[in-house]
C-alpha cells in the first residue's frame, strides 16, 4: 500500500470529494496557497469558483458556509487554526449548531469546518490550543480528530458526505506523519473508534496526537508486564461509547488521555461515562491525563510540558494497575 | 440603473403586505399583554414599509434573512399567518414545531432562511445564500435585513466586505429605526448616515425614507436588478421608526425610566407608513375606499383565524424534544 503524509491525505480527500460532487467547494483564507498544504494545488484543478480565497473574516466566512449549506451546497470552510474558530463562534454555536433543530427540521446543514488543532509548532497560545471541548458541547455539531493519514482521508470524505455540520480537527503536529493510504476509494465512518493496540490490563482512550503518546506509553508498560489496550476515538462526537465500554469491561481499568484542559475537557466526558456505565466492572478509579490548565506557552520545553506526556500516561496506567 | 415607477398592482400588493403585518402585530401585542404568549416578542409596527417594499421587489425564489424583529419579514415574503401564530404560541403546528419561537421563525419553502436572535447574526448567513446563488449560476438574490444596532457588529463589516470582494448578489437592508434596544443610534455611532459605510467596502450605499413604501420598493428594485446582473451588493439604509418598544412588556425592564419623549412618539405616529400609503392610494383614487375597507376586514379575519388555529393546535409531544437533531 502506498505511504503518504497526513497532509497529502487531506488533499486527496478534498480533491476526490470535489470531483465526485459538484456541490462541494472549499472556502477560506489562503486556500489557494494552502498554508498547511492540505488545500494546495486544488485551485489549479477546480478554479476560482470552487476554491474560494476570502478576506480574513472568520465570522462572515463561517456564516457564509451556513447560508450556502442551507441552500443546497456542501461547503468545506477552512479556518486554518482551531483558535480562529473562536472568531466564528457565534455562527457555529448559534447558527450551524442549532439551525436545523431551531427551525423544526426545515433544512440540513452539510458543512465542514476544517482547522489545525493542538500543539506542536511552538507558535504560542493563539495558534496552539486544543479547542475541541467547546464544540463537543454544542448539541448538533459533530467533532472529528484523526490521528493517522489513513483516517484523516477516510474521515474527511465521510464528513463531507455527512448532512450535519462537522468541526474537523486536523492535528497540527501530525501533518508530516506518513502512513499507509490506499489509492482506492474508502471511507472511515464517523462515530467509530479503532483499537490501535489490543491489551488486557488497562484501557487507554485518546484521539489525535495523544493516540501516538498512548501507543508509546503502552510499549513502556508492556516492558513492565502491563498490557494496555489503546483506543483511538477518531470521532469525538458522536463518540463510540460502546467500543470504550466493551474494552473497559475486559480490562477493568480506564485512563482517559486528552490534550485539552481538564475542566470539562474531552477526558472528563469519557471518564464520567465510564464511571457511570461501568463502575461495577472497574477494579480501580478512572484516571484522567489532561492538558495543564494554563495558556499554551511558547517555549518548546514548556509547550511540551503543557500537554500530557508519555511518562504521565505510563504513571496513570501503572497507578490503575496497582490497585 | 433606475427602476420604473411601481404599477397600480404593485402598490396594492405592497399595501396588502403592510396591512397584513400591521394587523398581525397588533394582535400579537394584545396577546402578549394578556399573558397568552410565552417568551418575549419584538413588534414590527411602524417599520412595515421596509419589509413590504423590499419583498415586493423580490421573486418568490429569492432569499431573505431576518432579525429578532422578524414577523414582518415573514409575512412580507409570503409567509403563513397560521403557522407563524402557532409558532408564537409554541405549538406543534408552528413553523418550527414550537422549537424556534418568535425570534427563530423560518420558512425555507419561500426563501425565508430564518429570523435571528443575535443582532447582526443573520448577515453572514445571507451572504452565504448569495454565494450559493452565484455558485449555482442562478440569478437569485439574497436580502439581509438588520437594524442600526447591527451596523456596529463585526458581522456587518465582515459581510459587506466579503460580499463586495466576491461581487455577490446580496442586498443589505439596514432598518435604521434609530434605537438599538433602548440606546439611540446617535450615541452608538459617530456618523449620521449608515449608508456611508458602504463606501468603505466599495459598494453603493443608498438612503431611503423607510416610511415611504414606494421609495423603498424603488430603491430595492434598483439594488435587485444590480445584483441579478452580477454587479454586486448594495447597502440600503431605510430610515424608519420603531413605534412599538424594543420588546413588548418592556416597561418591566425599564422600571419607570423613559428613553423616548412624548413628542418623539407623537412624531412617529404622525409619520405612520401604513397611513401614508393609504393616503397615496386614496389621493390617487387608485382603489375605492370600500375596497380598502374590505381588504382590512379580510386580513383581520385571517389574523383571527390564525389565533384560533394556534389556540386549537396541540402542544409539541415530549418525544419531539429529540427530533430534528442529526440527519
Amino acid at each position: 500500500m502506498p505511504r503518504k503524509t497526513y497532509i497529502a491525505a487531506i488533499r486527496e480527500a478534498l480533491a476526490e470529494e470535489m470531483r465526485r460532487d459538484a456541490r462541494v467547494f472549499l472556502i477560506g483564507e489562503d486556500v489557494r496557497i494552502g498554508v498547511f498544504a492540505g488545500t494546495r494545488g486544488l485551485h489549479a484543478e477546480f478554479g476560482d469558483r470552487r476554491v474560494i480565497d476570502t478576506p480574513i473574516s472568520e465570522l462572515a466566512v463561517a456564516g457564509a458556509g451556513v447560508g450556502a449549506a442551507a441552500t443546497g451546497l456542501r461547503p468545506v470552510v477552512d479556518l486554518m487554526f482551531g483558535t480562529f474558530l473562536y472568531l466564528a463562534f457565534d455562527q457555529i454555536a448559534n447558527q450551524a449548531g442549532a439551525m436545523r433543530y431551531m427551525f423544526g427540521g426545515q433544512t440540513t446543514l452539510p458543512l465542514v469546518y476544517m482547522v489545525q488543532n493542538g500543539t506542536g509548532s511552538s507558535a504560542g497560545h493563539h495558534h496552539s490550543q486544543s479547542v475541541h471541548p467547546f464544540f463537543m458541547n454544542m448539541p448538533l455539531i459533530k467533532v472529528v480528530m484523526p490521528s493517522t493519514p489513513y483516517d484523516v482521508k477516510g474521515l474527511l470524505k465521510a464528513a463531507i458526505r455527512d448532512d450535519n455540520p462537522v468541526v474537523f480537527l486536523n492535528h497540527l503536529a501530525l501533518g508530516g506523519q506518513r502512513g499507509e493510504v490506499p489509492d482506492e476509494e474508502y471511507l472511515v465512518p464517523l462515530g467509530e473508534a479503532a483499537i490501535r493496540r489490543p491489551g488486557s490490563d488497562v484501557t487507554i482512550c485518546a484521539a489525535g496526537l495523544m493516540v501516538h503518546h498512548a501507543l508509546k506509553a503502552a510499549q513502556l508498560l508492556a516492558a513492565e508486564g502491563v498490557e494496555a489496550e489503546v483506543i483511538d476515538l477518531r470521532t469525538l462526537k458522536p463518540w463510540d461509547e460502546a467500543a470504550v465500554l466493551a474494552s473497559v469491561r475486559k480490562t477493568r481499568r480506564f485512563v482517559a488521555v486528552d490534550e485539552s484542559a481538564p475542566v470539562c475537557g474531552a477526558a472528563s466526558e469519557w471518564a464520567a461515562t465510564v464511571a457511570e456505565q461501568a463502575f461495577a466492572d472497574l477494579k480501580a478509579p478512572v484516571r484522567r491525563v489532561s492538558g495543564k490548565p494554563v495558556p499554551i506557552p511558547f517555549s518548546p520545553v514548556l509547550e511540551k510540558a503543557a500537554i500530557p506526556s508519555v511518562a504521565e500516561i505510563v504513571v496513570a496506567a501503572r497507578h490503575c494497575c496497582t490497585q | 440603473m433606475s427602476a420604473p415607477a411601481p404599477s397600480f398592482a404593485t402598490i396594492l400588493d405592497i399595501y396588502t403586505r403592510m396591512l397584513k403585518i400591521r394587523r398581525f402585530e397588533e394582535q400579537v401585542g394584545q396577546l402578549f399583554a394578556q399573558g397568552q404568549l410565552p417568551g418575549f416578542v419584538h413588534l414590527y409596527i411602524g417599520e412595515e414599509a421596509v419589509a413590504a417594499g423590499v419583498c415586493a421587489a423580490l421573486r418568490d425564489d429569492d432569499y431573505i434573512v431576518s432579525t429578532h424583529r422578524g414577523h414582518g419579514h415573514v409575512l412580507a415574503k409570503g409567509g403563513d399567518m397560521r403557522r407563524m401564530m402557532a409558532e408564537l404560541f409554541g405549538k406543534a403546528t408552528g413553523y418550527c414545531k414550537g422549537k424556534g419561537g418568535s425570534m427563530h421563525i423560518a420558512d425555507f419553502a419561500i426563501g425565508m432562511l430564518g429570523a435571528c436572535g443575535i443582532v447582526g447574526g443573520g448577515i453572514p448567513v445571507a451572504v452565504g445564500a448569495a454565494l450559493s446563488a452565484w455558485y449555482r449560476g442562478s440569478d437569485q438574490v439574497a436580502v439581509s435585513f438588520f437594524g442600526d444596532g447591527a451596523a456596529n457588529e463585526g458581522s456587518f463589516h465582515e459581510s459587506l466586505n466579503l460580499a463586495s470582494t466576491m461581487r455577490l448578489p446580496a442586498i443589505f437592508v439596514c432598518e435604521n429605526n434609530q434605537y438599538g434596544e433602548f440606546t439611540p443610534a446617535h450615541r452608538a455611532m459617530n456618523i449620521r448616515d449608515i449608508a456611508g459605510r458602504a463606501a468603505g467596502y466599495g459598494i453603493p450605499g443608498v438612503i431611503v425614507d423607510g416610511t415611504d413604501a414606494l421609495a423603498v420598493y424603488t430603491a430595492s428594485a434598483v439594488a435587485v436588478a444590480r445584483a441579478r446582473a452580477g454587479q454586486g451588493p448594495t447597502l440600503i439604509e431605510a430610515r424608519t421608526h420603531r413605534r412599538s418598544g424594543h420588546a413588548e412588556g418592556e416597561q418591566a425592564f425599564l422600571a419607570g425610566q423613559e428613553y423616548r419623549s412624548a413628542e418623539e412618539l407623537a412624531a412617529m405616529r404622525a409619520g405612520d407608513p401604513l397611513a401614508r400609503l393609504h393616503r397615496t392610494i386614496v389621493a390617487g383614487a387608485l382603489i375605492p375606499d370600500a375596497q380598502l375597507e374590505e381588504l382590512d376586514q379580510t386580513i383581520s379575519q385571517a389574523v383571527a383565524e390564525a389565533v384560533a388555529f394556534a389556540r386549537q393546535s396541540p402542544e409539541p409531544a415530549l418525544e419531539s424534544l429529540y427530533e430534528d437533531t442529526w440527519v
